[in-house]
């Protein structure tokens, strides 16, 4: 297999990763006014993915800089011209950060409702628009014969985009209801699990019609097969789900998740960005990529360092392993 | 032509842009930097001695930096993100050697950084202490690891190397890694941010420490305050050392790979040898007239040559060379704003430098400050390297102007040219917002919780090794 193939799987690879961890952290805090009846009960939900959501967004801070390092002109291509979705994702990500953090560092109760609201916002706007951000790749964009954006907001909102958008949300809510069903005890426990069941079935429908829709526009044999197997999984998750097998249920929307967003990669290849415009604008893995030399580099250091990283957090999701309940909340 | 005239264009609201967000990134920086490794110190004499005045220490100052850190962490991600959505035409050009340290520095160390700073916020009653000590000082070696692969990109645009133009594309490639990590800009900037660091997390003991003295001199908590307030200041003296041993390096290094930019930092208009370093100029813009000025002979030569005697280039000189080299342009940065920022950096460091020397005397052989005047300059003691930290960034920047990437790219080539004028002010009018509230904020709950003071030790830390159903509440909890 050549570099540029290489350096395809691993952005896949982050992009999946990114998508199954922060999915959850997206899930929990979008629900985060239907599951938290009260104060307390928010808390809870918030320190479930409290110690771990600043190091699955690094997931995407990697794979932006791994997009940057292994193929300039992606990064360069797909940031400018998807200029105002990830201006409010940004914004979003900001608001959600500092909220976690802040939200519990001052008893009023009009702080803490604004800072729910930020969360809240937070989570809902990425999840929505990475669907839309990842709808238009596959469909392509209008690109002029130097790779450049040459549409404008509109294009990128149509209505297979919207429909990426609401799977995302959707998909991701589903995620954090089970992880908030995996990760509780008491009563907010069941609500979540049954609300994954509900919210499980529309999911299953929008990312079975979105997969479908994707799978017309381009496609390849890997694609399909993975696509079948992301509806499988999804189904599979949610019996487990009605069958009280919460470590099970979240196996299975997160074996879900990933298997989705390897459907799309496994779709866009070879290509990166198709153009709807000018053929020649489409960027592909090997115009788009750096040289031999740096993706030689990266490489080792991907080796070298990927295991490690995947041990020592795989290692906290094992330390922070036990379930929280209302009782957990310190008083002040 | 490269024109600082007054009509807004795309390019002057994406410069705009970048400087805002990232001297504002870069106010937390330094505090993360130096905090993260002066808590870990805090919390390693506790868990040495025992005593339970550093256990005190260690909670408080590390909610101050949590409450810091998660500011680094939210600006931090549009900085990335920035590159590719405002100098999109920048990241082509460069992306082959800039995306390399960028993409290493996400998985070297911010993976560490983050996830260990995870495991010591909820960690305090379930890792062993060993193992909690640990993450803080995983948390805090990622921090400066961090620092180095961002910093080792920056200088690669201060002065190119290991890499070659393909004739072809027109971009810049990697050629050779190695050079680009042992950049000699490289190595000499990451100790002069770092000690700039550091004076700024060392000037936060202070000033929270002498408050609280000085404010409640009876509290039981004096020793500890004492105590940090020493620190502190030890702290902040011996970064100083390191910013002047290292700042004089980068003088040289600068005057040889970057003469503009040390003519541009004295406001020297024509070659002198020797030269006289400048402590304050007052004339006309270009040079041809001199109202009043206090100058140090052979100074400037020394401090950019090493030798009392040597030549320092100046302005006209090099842009008539440049002119022939690079064709036509103007090619001196903005000198007022390269000169006074140049200026503002030492200045701002020494008075903090000053603070810190003042704080130690009033606490020697056991004494109490009690000096109304000691609060208030320790209070605006932190705000000083702050300051001086910015003006370093500002100066660094803005000297290498007009080009992005030095002898290699204009600035002006490197905006992204698909984002239109009302997208990158949408932008920038969102950000200066956002952060602007967030300053606010940020600043009341610092003051918040800085006034609260050392915290009660109520419970035994131990860890807790019993199943899933232990009721204690969490010794951490958001
Ligand atoms: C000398 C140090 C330094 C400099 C010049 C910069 N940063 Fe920074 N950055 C840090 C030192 C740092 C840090 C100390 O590692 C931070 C600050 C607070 C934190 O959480 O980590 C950080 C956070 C941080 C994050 C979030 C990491 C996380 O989630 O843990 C990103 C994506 C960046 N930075 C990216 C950048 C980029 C693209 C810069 C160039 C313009 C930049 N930083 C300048
Ligand atoms: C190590 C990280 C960096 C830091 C801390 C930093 C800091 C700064 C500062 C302080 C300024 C001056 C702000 C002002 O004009 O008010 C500036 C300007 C600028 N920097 Fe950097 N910079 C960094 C890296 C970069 C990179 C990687 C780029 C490449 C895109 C870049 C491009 C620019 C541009 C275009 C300006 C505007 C120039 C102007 O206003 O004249 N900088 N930066
Ligand atoms: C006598 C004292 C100092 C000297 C001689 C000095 C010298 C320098 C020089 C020459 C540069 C530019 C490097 C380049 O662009 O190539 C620089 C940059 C900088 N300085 Fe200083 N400096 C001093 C004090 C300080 C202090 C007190 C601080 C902060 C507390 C500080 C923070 C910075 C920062 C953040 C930069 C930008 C990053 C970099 O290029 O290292 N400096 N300094």
């Amino acid at each position: 297999m050549d570099l540029t193939t290489v350096w395809f799987l691993l952005i896949a690879v982050l992009f999946t990763g990114y998508f199954i961890l922060e999915g959850f952290d997206f899930g929990v805090g979008m629900l985060l006014p239907v599951l938290g009846r009260d104060d307390r009960e928010r808390r809870v939900m918030i320190n479930t993915i409290g110690p771990v959501w600043d190091g699955n967004e690094v997931w995407l801070i990697t794979a932006g800089g791994a997009m940057f390092a292994a193929f300039p002109e992606w990064y360069a291509t797909l940031f400018s011209g998807f200029y105002l979705p990830l201006l409010l994702i940004l914004l979003a990500l900001i608001a959600r950060g500092v909220a976690f953090e802040y939200r519990h560092k001052r008893p009023e109760a009009t702080w803490k409702r604004r800072w729910d609201t930020a969360i809240i916002v937070g989570s809902l706007v990425p999840a929505v628009l990475w669907g839309v951000a990842f709808a238009n790749i596959l469909r392509g964009v209008p690109l002029d014969a130097d790779h450049e954006y040459v549409g404008g907001l509109l294009d990128l909102l149509h209505p297979y985009a919207l429909l990426g958008g609401a799977t995302t949300a959707i998909l991701f809510a589903t995620h954090g209801a089970v992880f908030v069903a995996l990760k509780t005890v008491g009563d907010i426990r069941h609500r979540a699990r049954a609300l994954a069941v509900r919210l499980g079935v529309a999911a299953a429908v929008l990312a079975v019609t979105f997969l479908t829709w994707t799978l017309t526009i381009r496609s390849s044999a890997a694609a399909v097969g993975l696509a079948v197997g992301a509806a499988l999984a999804l189904a599979a998750g949610l019996a487990a789900a009605r069958a009280r097998r919460e470590g099970w249920a979240f196996t299975g929307t997160a074996v879900a998740i990933g298997l989705a967003v390897a459907t799309l990669f496994a779709a866009l290849f070879p290509n990166v960005l198709p153009s709807t415009a000018d053929p020649a604008g489409t960027l592909t893995a090997t115009n788009a990529a750096s040289t031999g030399y740096t993706l030689t580099i990266m490489t080792w250091v991907a080796v070298l360092f990927t295991p490690i990283v995947l041990a020592y957090q795989g290692w906290t999701y094992w330390v922070f392993r036990k379930r929280l309940g209302v009782h957990h909340i310190p008083h002040h | 032509m490269t024109t600082w005239g007054l009509q807004v264009d795309a390019l002057d609201v994406a410069r705009w842009q970048f400087g805002v967000t990232t001297v504002y990134h870069f106010l937390f920086v330094p505090l993360t930097i130096g905090l993260s490794v002066l808590v870990a110190i805090l919390q390693t004499l506790w868990h040495r001695t025992g005593n339970e005045k550093y256990l005190k220490l260690t909670k408080f100052y590390g909610k101050l930096f949590l409450i810091n850190f998660a500011m680094g962490v939210v600006t931090g991600i549009v900085q990335e993100f920035q590159f590719g959505m405002n100098w999109s035409d920048y990241s082509r050009f460069v992306g082959d050697i800039f995306g390399a340290p960028l993409a290493i520095e996400a998985l070297v160390a911010f993976f560490l950084e983050s996830t260990f700073i995870g495991l010591w916020i909820f960690g305090w009653d379930r890792l062993p202490r060993r193992l909690h000590l640990a993450s803080i000082w995983a948390a805090a070696i990622g921090s400066n690891l961090s620092a180095y692969f961002i910093l080792a990109a920056n200088s690669w645009m201060q002065n190119p190397v290991g890499y070659r133009i393909n004739p072809e594309s027109g971009r810049a490639e990697l050629t050779d890694f190695v050079a680009v990590l042992t950049n000699k800009v490289a190595l000499i900037t990451f100790p002069h941010t770092i000690a700039g660091s550091f004076l700024v997390a060392g000037s936060l003991l202070v000033a929270v420490a002498v408050w609280h003295l000085i404010r409640r001199p009876d509290s039981a908590d004096t020793p500890a305050y004492r105590f940090a307030a020493r620190f502190g200041a030890v702290v902040a003296l011996l970064s100083t050392a390191g910013v002047l041993i290292t700042g004089d390096i980068q003088g040289k290094i600068m005057t040889e790979v970057q003469p503009m930019k040390m003519a541009a930092a004295e406001g020297l208009y024509t070659t002198e040898s020797p030269a006289a370093f400048s402590v304050l100029t007052v004339g006309s813009l270009d040079g041809s007239r001199e109202v009043f000025a206090l100058k140090i002979p052979y100074l400037l030569s020394f401090l950019g040559t090493g030798d009392p005697n040597g030549t320092v280039q100046g302005i006209n000189d090099l842009q008539a060379q440049y002119a022939t080299q690079y064709g036509p342009g103007n090619y001196a940065p903005i000198i007022p704003v390269t000169y006074w920022s140049f200026r503002f950096m030492i200045g701002f460091g020494l008075a903090a430098a000053a603070i810190a020397l003042w704080v130690l005397w009033a606490q020697r052989k056991g004494r109490t400050p009690r000096s109304r005047w000691l609060l208030r300059a320790a209070v605006i003691m932190p705000i000083l390297p702050l300051l001086a930290n910015s003006f370093g960034w500002i100066f660094t920047e803005m000297g290498r102007q007009p080009w992005i990437v030095f002898g290699e790219m204009l600035t002006r080539d490197g905006v992204s040219r698909s984002v239109s004028l009302a997208e990158v002010l949408t932008s920038f009018t969102a950000f200066t917002l956002i952060y602007a509230t967030l300053a606010v904020v940020e600043v009341k709950l610092l003051l918040r919780y800085a006034k609260a003071g050392v915290p009660e030790i109520t419970e035994p830390d131990q860890p807790d090794d019993t199943d899933d159903d232990a009721d204690r509440p969490l010794a951490f909890a958001y």
